[in-house]
């Protein structure tokens, strides 16, 4: 049997009272991808934190290809070759891609002097083993999320990794993105390197991935050969129950009036010659790669960027649209596609969060907003459960309710939701999908942008495509599939 | 991670947040007070009030800007222009409520435009447009006084900034109402809070339907409001409208937030630990003065005191971002 690359045996670690991990062992193999999967807070992040050296476990050994270290610090990890290529990338925009790779690190020679020549072309190289020649001279500020991604690996390489860590790489890419990631992956095992795998997206495992491994609650619960797990076991392990069926079932047709009808809506530069609309009780799916224009759309509809031509209806009547104010006032509701930046107020307590559109009135009513929050909470399973905490302090999942539940109080019936289930967990993900149907039912209009086709095939009544700032193509429930989406999503014809 | 994270550190850290200050302030005075006789006496805490009062005006209008996470420099500048246009409509024969009126008035409305200025012009931060109305203000003071303060005011106007009512000096009393009136609006109307939602995430507050931009212009205007109310007080005091009253007046009431409690990161601060931030800064300055430290030394300890209340602030905000 092949001595594990790493190999973590025991790993225990809490914080302040709480068990984060339990006695968590973990291998990974030379050259081997390696899954970790769980819901978020299961320990995924702390175990890979601690093997690369940012924290510290309270038990447990960590051995390197066979070898017990002693106390691990980040320095040290680079130095055996752990890299960790992070959510939010850790890259410095306005320097080249070069500098990026190779930021930190000593260059050969005479110290404090760059050797741009040298570095250049160790750039250049690298980038060409990953299958992407980019210009090593390139700004990183001008490259997409996807190559950004790409030159972290390959400052991981410039590191001699032999281990590379990836949390959730593909949660900002689009699918052509993703295939081209998944490349370079496959390259990176036939090098040799071994890469550990952090991700919610449970389809990919089975395209890249050798071995799968399971956490729940800070504990193991699997771990084995990809081609031993299938999805459904896979999902209840995960979850610590059976699958259940991930989305509700679909009602009749809707047959309500028109909510939402764009016409020809166009902005320069981010979409053209937009024209759909979405019947009350309808979910239409918004789909497209990222860069197709979906988000801006969604925001130009809602009021916060401006838009050059055409004209928005709601419920049959033509509106101004100048502000998120006026949206908000006409009944309209977004769910931003990046709930930090865009969608809460960290510091502020959940009932702020929720009350915030609903507030009309100059003077506030505390135990009004009060009462209400805590309906929503428990209407919505909001955990745990308290009105006054800040919601920085919840999960992903329920701060994406949070986000969701503001709009249930300010009544909207025309609701704009760009990536609803991004970065949350099974369970949550569940429940959202429960609520969005529920919204439907109730006579919502709902479009519904996610870059997660499954999800938009699962919910969606209807589906529509983008390609570049252009809507190309709509499919009916019954002709929606993944392989129809992505032609028209890359252009091609229905 | 619930529990262990937020909660016991999350609890002191409020509290911290919440007390700190007037904690600091309660073990400044019981210090004092066995080192002087002097200190414990009515007579000098009213005096050390009074003496906080502008500064105390100053720097609730300040907070209202820095719960938005901005900054509002022209504070100081104001506080001068203002003391001038009062003394001066005294001087032209303007009745005293006439003349604290167009203090009032000037200085909410020139805040108003540091606001306009930096939502409409898109300006990247409030320093620019502030750092400009600051310099635009003096020279305004200077080029309609030539320089010369402008002395003997009517005793009706006086009266604010140098009288009395039931024995507590007028400053007082006037920083009180002040308080009091920030402090419903802060926390109990929707445009107080709306303030807060900015500082949090300007554009979650934007998408949550929160009309910005006419936010950030009351929060300047209401800062500059109360450059013009500290000018009456000001000039009432010193009987004159001098042009260079309130040199560097910005700093110090930028320094009094943020002594209070106040986030520099926005969405956080109150009015009763700006209050207690204002006379932390006076108690400092008097009790240094009754203890015979030059006022030169006086400059260094306040400067070491806002390093300290901000880097507190620093390391509140990483424990936050840690349990989040």
């Amino acid at each position: 049997m092949t001595v594990p690359l790493l190999e973590m045996q025991q790993i225990r670690k809490s914080f302040g009272g709480s068990v984060a991990l339990d006695g968590v062992s973990f291998e990974v193999l030379p050259g081997e991808v390696h899954a970790l999967v769980g819901e978020n807070g299961a320990g995924k992040s702390t175990l890979m934190n601690i093997a690369s050296g940012v924290l510290q476990p309270d038990a447990g050994r960590i051995l390197w290809q066979g070898r017990a270290l002693p106390a691990l610090d980040p320095r040290k990890a680079r130095q055996l070759g752990i890299a960790f290529v992070h959510q939010e990338l850790a890259l410095v925009p306005q320097l080249s891609i070069a500098e990026n790779i190779f930021l930190g690190r000593h260059a050969q020679g005479p110290p404090a002097l760059v050797r741009w020549g040298r570095m250049r072309d160790h750039a250049r190289q690298l980038l060409a083993e990953l299958g992407r020649p980019l210009d090593p001279d390139s700004p990183v500020a001008s490259l997409g999320v996807g190559e950004q991604q790409l030159v972290e690996i390959a400052r991981a390489l410039a590191f001699q990794a032999r281990l590379v860590i990836m949390d959730e790489p593909t949660a900002a890419l689009s699918e052509s993105e993703v295939a081209r990631l998944f490349q370079v992956i496959a390259r990176l095992e036939r090098r040799g390197v071994s890469v550990v795998y952090i991700t919610h997206r449970l389809r990919e495992i089975y395209q890249i991935a050798r071995r799968v491994t399971v956490l729940r609650d800070g504990r193991r619960v699997a771990s084995a050969p990809i081609a031993a797990m299938p999805h459904d076991e896979l999902i209840r392990h995960i979850v610590g129950r059976p699958a259940q069926e991930q989305f509700p079932p679909p009602g009749p047709p809707p047959r309500g009036p028109c909510a939402l009808r764009v016409e020809r809506l166009t902005a320069r530069g981010r979409f053209q010659d937009v024209s759909f609309h979405v019947r009350a009780g309808e979910i239409v799916g918004l789909a497209g790669l990222v860069g197709a224009g979906r988000t801006e759309l969604l925001e130009a509809i809602f009021g916060a960027a401006p838009f050059d031509a055409g004209q928005i209806w709601l419920q049959e009547r033509p509106v101004r649209i100048r502000s998120p104010r006026d949206a908000i006032r006409l009944g309209m509701a977004l769910v931003p596609d990046d709930r930090k930046m865009k969608g809460l107020i960290p510091r502020a307590p959940v009932v702020w969060n929720l009350v915030l559109p609903s507030c009309r009135r100059f003077l506030l009513r505390p135990a009004e907003e009060r009462s209400r929050a805590l309906a929503l909470i428990g209407d919505l399973r909001i955990r745990p459960a308290d009105a006054h905490i800040p919601v920085s302090s919840l999960s992903g999942g329920n701060q994406q309710k949070v986000v969701l539940a503001r709009w249930l109080l300010a009544r909207a019936s025309v609701f704009l939701m760009d990536e609803p289930t991004r970065g949350i967990d099974v369970g949550a993900k569940a429940e959202i999908y429960e609520l969005i149907r529920r919204l439907a039912e109730r006579g919502a209009a709902i479009v519904l942008v996610s870059s997660e086709w499954e999800e938009i095939l699962g919910l969606a009544d209807r589906v529509l495509v983008m390609h570049r700032g252009r809507m190309v193509g709509e499919l009916p429930r019954e002709q929606a599939t993944e392989e129809a989406i992505m032609r028209l999503a890359t252009g091609g014809v229905p | 991670m619930s529990l262990s994270a937020f909660g016991v550190s999350g609890i002191v850290s409020g509290a911290l947040r919440r007390f700190g200050p007037l904690l600091a302030l309660v073990l400044m005075c019981a210090a004092l007070s066995l080192l002087s006789e002097h200190f414990l006496t009515l007579e000098n805490l009213l005096n050390v009030f009074r003496q906080s009062s502008v500064n105390a005006l100053l720097a609730l209008g300040q907070l209202t800007v820095i719960v938005t996470a901005g900054i509002d420099l022209s504070v100081g500048s104001l506080l001068g222009l203002c003391t001038v246009l009062a003394a001066m409509a005294l001087k032209a024969g303007a009745p005293p409520g006439a003349a604290i009126f167009l203090a009032l008035a000037a200085g909410a409305s020139l805040g108003a435009l540091n606001g306009v200025l930096y939502t409409k012009l898109r300006l990247p931060h409030p320093f620019i447009p502030t750092l400009g109305m600051m310099n635009v203000a003096r020279g305004l003071a200077l080029v309609l006084t030539g320089g010369f303060p402008i002395s003997e005011l009517p005793a009706g106007f006086r009266l604010w900034g140098a009288g009395a009512l039931f024995g507590v000096p007028m400053p007082v009393v006037v920083v009180l109402v002040f308080c009091v009136l920030f402090h419903l609006f802060l926390t109990r109307t929707v445009p107080g809070r709306d303030l807060y939602a900015i500082g949090g995430n300007r554009q979650a507050a934007l998408l949550c339907g929160v009309p910005v931009d006419r936010r950030l212009i009351l929060a300047y205007a209401l800062s500059g409001l109360m450059a013009g109310a500290g000018a009456v007080l000001l000039a009432g005091r010193m009987n004159s409208g001098f042009p260079l009253a309130g040199v560097g007046a910005e700093l110090d009431s930028i320094a009094a937030v943020i002594i209070g409690g106040a986030s520099f990161f926005g969405g956080v601060g109150t009015v009763l630990g700006t209050l207690v931030g204002a006379l932390i800064m006076g108690v400092l300055r008097n009790g240094l003065n009754l203890l015979d430290v030059s006022a030169y030394w006086q400059t260094v300890v306040i400067g070491a005191v806002i390093v300290a209340a901000v880097w507190v602030d620093v390391v509140r905000q990483r424990a936050a971002q840690r349990s989040s």
